[in-house]
């Protein structure tokens, strides 16, 4: 809503109140002011000329030489290049030395060897919004009715001198779209009184009910339809004052009698409707009645509108004319040669009218309005005023009375209000006085005074307010905000914290980020065909799709983290970062339903990714490429941190999207057994080269389990007091026996006194046979009671090898 | 004899003034007091002396010896220092290399935010809620007194995946979720933050998903004042000591009173500058009195209980404190912008 300081102002006194001080005192009390603008972008010296002769300019085809009356004796000579102008015209005139709002300076000047003393003025030239006017308007110069008087500063003519206030609305503030609206909030915040306008209408003789009748067939959606006639009217274009006050409000003056209708409507809120009477069947027997399966109307933007029964229409008993509180039908629309004039106010269902416009894209200043619920008391009075404008404005002839029916009577709202509750629930101490004070300004008044319970009976403009914490809202924004005191909470204080889970992701995201590795944080919407690339954790997940998604890129919910992080990884190689460690920590949204009963299982997942060199090239150190390693040494670290050393089990059963030689499943081992908790390894390289990534390795785990089982129990083990005896050991076996099983073998093998088994070194060529490596271990045995002693040792470790040997035929190295 | 001794301690000093290196003095140490050494050498003729000279003459040749050894003594001390100088010398580094670093990663600025956040209202009493993000409409919208048809749902329009099944619009269904959890007890005082969808273009400051955290306290006798006196703690708290805050009169279906709130500008300290558009003011989040619909609705008697709820965008916050100047930077995850978060 945009509001004219000016405009405003006839309505409230807004003496010694400034438009930016409203601005600010309107915003602080809830109504938002975004812009202040001024409409006077520099006028000065820019005057209303009368164009006493045009010639064509003697070298220049394009170019008029015309002479100009500005009042000040003598007759200016300016060139102008627009097509428009013409002898006899009032048009605004930029004298030597104006300087325009864009900062252009007059002087006098010679066009094609003509002097020029002036500008002939365009609306935009003046700063004006010019696409509200009509398209000569646009491309040439403005003129100016004729009645206008010569030498007039322009900015007066336009209404220029003047401020515009552009309201930032929430939804519950739909009385301030009308100026009468915005009055009365004024008048709360400056405790000042409301100017309503005149409601008086001068009737003819004839009866209006003779012609018109109205019928509601569809209470529900019509609470009430009031219309009246009005005859011979003039279409013409609206006087200037009519004119700017709309240009004001940004809405684009059309003829007298639209005009009319849209002016009433900023001013009281109410939507009208002019239907020209004589294309109706029988001049007008308006029915209000839901459209039947298969109906069209051809509405006023020309587009025909395929109707639905749950679209309310105005229909004349036989056709349809309008599309209720939407927009009318080209059919009755008001044209040049109307005369006869049916005009509606009504009330139709917010609900009913915010479908139809929302389902047709159709969103006019009447359907704005109505979906926001308007007010119910001010139909008779907006036709009323429209009706008497008409007469006064469009030469017509009102007929007597109102036509209209009322499908449900408006019936004012008290609601209750207590001092008690008030102070209670603000914090504060007001008195019943200071109460009664604001509600009155806010023309809330308490209909039965009574000491501290105020029975209020709330205005029909304030559909907003229908309990009791609505009024105090309302106290506590008059009182101000900054007038509540600042307190702590009584009573008992609480104990805060995070839970195990949240604790966990943040332990997790320390460890990984102590590791060198960055957090991510990546969209949850994705493409399908991302959602198949990797494993889901569950059977039969079906990606969640979205009804009406803003792109077929971002059109499902993410099953996997890892197509997230190769964009991650793909976006920083575009930008020349091939060395991306990251990892994020977000939710999977799962479910096998093909069309959702039940909510997804939002499954928690760590996603880690490393790609490029393992460490940035320092002069110190050699940088090497990331392997399967890497990432495994972040999953087991993990492990480690959350107190499950040695508890996942990796086996290389070529999980799906991950190369077949360089990936594992993992599997938390547990008391009751084990559970699968996600894969690890190198990316395919045919992901890889779709996705244009160098050689790229993932993990993505569950962290339920991984939660569930964390153990943060620290339990202090005596340190050793006997001596540790190392034995390094190095076997040859076929290349394919994993080092896993081989260690797990010399664990069982050794028993409960190997304290430590760690792999050192990795050997296969020429020294062996092709398809055999050597695999170097180095165990550390101890004896908590006693020193070992070298048969011991030799016992336990001749235990090992010969397991060794004979499980994997492996052949002790010398 | 004396004469003798005396004239080897005058050459034995004057050769060992002249030694250059360890290895001579060692030569010269053997050469003056070896067993075959010259004092050795002068002393045997000792046998040949009277009684009462060879007393005398051992006292003398002590002298001489000690003199020697103490010189040699000095001189090896001399060396040493200066060996010892040499090797410093030679391991000499250039201390302006770059040292090997510990690649330190960074949490995402979003959850350093949201951390820093649960730290304080932790701090304060709360508890951390969370919630489903694909959500029941009756949760995300009508329980917040936002019934269907709601003019106030126009304000942000949803991700639908069914008719009654969307992508939660807000934190806020954590609030119900939450009360009816709760079963009428009280307090109740969490934060609950996480990812929240709308449908809205992407562009410098909006994205169709972002963060928010909620806050939700519900008891007896929670007053307005009560939501003030927190927002301040929490403001000074963020942001610094210093911070004012400021409440406007605003509107949300399931608050009444609505606020939206004001902390002094952290660019210019209210003074006024580019960011806060000339106020002294930035507005960081929405807040209010719990509706008592909604209190209803989680099954407290809006007439025994109430409470207030406040809510804001972490990506809002994040972007005033760091001064990020454009949303998508967050989700982009270019490692030259998170790099720059791996700081305390």
């Amino acid at each position: 809503m945009n509001v004219s300081y000016k405009w405003l102002s006839e309505y409230i006194d807004l003496t010694g109140v400034s438009a930016e001080e409203l601005a600010e005192r309107m915003t602080r009390a809830g109504i938002e002011i975004d812009v202040v603008e001024n409409r006077n972008k520099g006028l000065d010296n820019i005057v209303v000329g009368y164009v006493v002769s045009r010639e064509k300019h003697p070298d220049a085809d394009k170019l008029n030489v015309c002479k100009v009356d500005t009042g000040s004796g003598e007759h200016l000579q300016i060139v102008c290049g627009a097509k428009n102008v013409d002898a006899g015209q009032k048009v605004p005139v930029a004298q030597i030395g104006a300087v325009m709002p864009d900062g252009m300076k007059i002087k006098r000047a010679k066009l094609r060897g003509v002097e020029s003393q002036g500008m002939i003025c365009s609306a935009k030239e003046l700063a004006m919004n010019d696409k509200l006017l009509p398209k000569e308007m646009q491309e040439g110069i403005l003129v100016l009715p004729e009645d206008t008087v010569i030498g007039t500063p322009i900015a007066d003519v336009l209404g220029l001198n003047d401020h515009v206030l552009e309201l930032d609305l929430t939804p519950n503030r739909s009385d301030c779209l009308s100026m009468i609206g915005v009055a009365y909030e004024v008048g709360a915040l400056l405790d000042r009184p409301v100017r309503l306008p005149e409601d008086t209408v001068s009737e003819s003789a004839e009866q209006a009910s003779s012609t018109v009748s109205v019928r509601i067939s569809a209470p529900d959606a019509c609470n009430r339809y009031a219309a009246r006639y009005i005859t011979n009217v003039s279409i013409k274009p609206s006087p200037l004052w009519l004119q700017n006050r709309l240009l004001a409000a940004g809405v684009r003056p059309i003829n007298n009698i639209v005009d009319i209708t849209n002016f009433v409507m900023l001013e009281y809120g109410q939507p009208l409707h002019a239907f020209d009477a004589d294309k109706l069947s029988g001049n007008g027997a308006i029915d209000v009645r839901y459209a039947h399966e298969g109906e069209t109307l051809v509405t006023l933007d020309g587009q025909e509108r395929k109707l639905e029964p749950h679209m309310l229409l105005i229909t004349d008993g036989v056709k349809p004319i309008g599309l209720a509180g939407v927009m009318g039908g080209e059919n009755s629309e008001v044209s040049g040669d109307t005369v006869n004039i049916l005009l509606e106010s009504a009330h139709f269902a917010g609900s009913v009218v915010r479908k139809t416009s929302r389902q047709m894209g159709l969103r006019s200043e009447a359907s704005l309005r109505f979906e926001k619920e308007v007010n119910p008391e001010a139909v008779i009075p907006a036709l009323n005023r429209a009706a008497d404008l008409m007469r006064q404005l469009a030469g017509g002839s009102i007929a007597a009375g109102i036509v209209e029916e009322t499908a449900q009577p408006h019936e004012r709202r008290t609601v209750t209000l207590t001092l008690d509750k008030t102070n209670r629930l603000l914090g504060t101490a007001l008195t019943a006085a200071d109460v009664t004070s604001i509600l009155q300004r806010l023309g809330l008044e308490a209909a039965e005074p009574e000491a501290s319970v105020f029975h209020v009976r709330v205005p029909s403009r304030r559909g907003d307010i229908t309990r009791d914490v609505d009024l105090i809202e309302e106290v506590a924004r008059i009182y101000g905000y900054d007038n509540i005191p600042t307190t702590a909470i009584e009573g008992p204080t609480t104990p805060g914290h995070l839970n195990k889970g949240q604790t966990i992701r943040r332990a997790i995201r320390g460890l990984l980020t102590d590791n060198g590795l960055h957090e991510a944080v990546t969209y949850s919407f994705t493409h399908p065909t991302e959602t198949e690339l990797f494993p889901t954790f569950i059977d039969g997940a079906v990606p969640v799709r979205l009804a009406m998604p803003m792109s077929e890129e971002r059109s499902v919910l993410r099953t996997s983290l890892l197509p997230s992080l190769l964009d991650v990884a793909a976006y920083n190689r575009n930008r020349k970062t091939d060395d991306v460690k990251a990892f994020e920590l977000g939710r999977l949204y799962l479910t096998s339903q093909e069309t959702l009963s039940a909510l997804v299982k939002e499954e928690l997942v760590l996603g880690l990714l490393m790609t490029g060199k393992r460490s940035a090239a320092q002069w110190n150190i050699s940088s090497e490429a990331v392997d399967f390693y890497d990432v495994k040494g972040v999953v087991d670290a993990l492990a480690s941190y959350l107190g499950l050393e040695g508890l996942i089990r990796y086996e290389a059963n070529r999980p799906q999207g991950l190369h077949p030689g360089r990936s594992a499943s993992m599997y938390l081992m547990g008391a009751e057994g084990e559970q699968y908790i996600g894969i690890i390894g190198q990316v395919h390289p045919e992901i890889q080269r779709q996705k244009d990534l160098g050689e790229t390795y993932v993990a993505e785990l569950l962290l339920q389990p991984l939660m569930e089982a964390a153990d943060f129990n620290i339990a202090y083990k005596a340190l050793p007091r006997f001596p540790a005896v190392d034995r390094d050991i190095a076997v040859v076996v076929d290349r394919n026996v994993e080092v896993g099983r081989l260690v797990t073998t010399a664990k069982e093998a050794a028993g409960e006194w190997l304290e430590s088994v760690g792999v050192f070194d990795i050997y296969t060529g020429d020294r062996i046979a092709e398809d055999k490596k050597s695999v170097a271990i180095s165990l550390v045995y101890r004896h908590a009671e006693h020193t070992f002693t070298d048969e011991e040792i030799t016992d336990i470790h001749g235990r090992v090898i010969a397991a060794l040997e004979t499980t994997y035929s492996a052949e002790l190295r010398k | 004899m004396k004469e003798r001794l005396q004239a080897l301690r005058a050459e034995a000093l004057d050769k060992l003034q002249q030694v250059k290196d360890a290895n001579n003095l060692n030569e010269l140490r053997v050469k003056f007091l070896g067993k075959k050494g010259a004092l050795t050498e002068v002393l045997r003729g000792m046998g040949g002396l009277s009684a009462e000279e060879r007393p005398m003459i051992g006292q003398v040749a002590n002298e001489v010896r000690g003199a020697i050894e103490e010189f040699i003594e000095q001189k090896q001390e001399a060396f040493q220092r200066e060996e010892t100088e040499r090797r410093l010398q030679e391991e000499t580094i250039d201390v302006t290399l770059p040292g090997r670093t510990l690649a330190q990663g960074a949490v995402h600025p979003l959850n350093k935010v949201v951390e820093q956040i649960e730290d304080i209202f932790v701090g304060m009493g709360y508890t951390v809620a969370e919630g489903p993000e694909v959500e029941r409409d009756y949760y995300n919208f009508e329980a917040l007194n936002l019934p269907k048809d709601h003019p106030a749902r126009d304000m942000q329009d949803s991700f639908y995946i069914t008719e009654d099944i969307l992508m939660r619009t807000q934190t806020s269904p954590v609030q119900i979720r939450t009360m009816e959890a709760m079963k009428g007890d009280v307090p109740v005082k969490i934060i609950c933050p996480g990812r929240v969808y709308r449908r809205d273009d992407d562009d410098a400051t909006h994205s169709f998903m972002f963060h928010q955290i909620e806050g939700l306290v519900i008891d007896k006798n929670i007053r307005m004042s009560d939501l003030k006196g927190t927002l301040l703690q929490f403001a000074r708290e963020m942001f610094g000591p210093h911070m004012q805050i400021r409440l406007r009169p605003s509107f949300f279906p399931f608050t009444e009173p609505s606020v939206e709130v004001d902390v002094t500008c952290m660019k210019c300290g209210g003074s006024g500058c580019r960011i806060c558009k000339h106020t002294g003011w930035i507005e960081i989040l929405g807040a209010g009195m719990v509706h008592p619909r909604v209190l209803e609705m989680g099954g407290y008697d809006p007439e025994v209980y109430s409470g207030f709820a406040f809510g804001m965008g972490v990506e809002r916050i994040a972007m005033l404190k760091y001064g990020v100047d454009d949303i998508r930077h967050f989700y982009t995850n270019d490692m030259r912008f998170l790099k720059q978060f791996a700081r305390m």
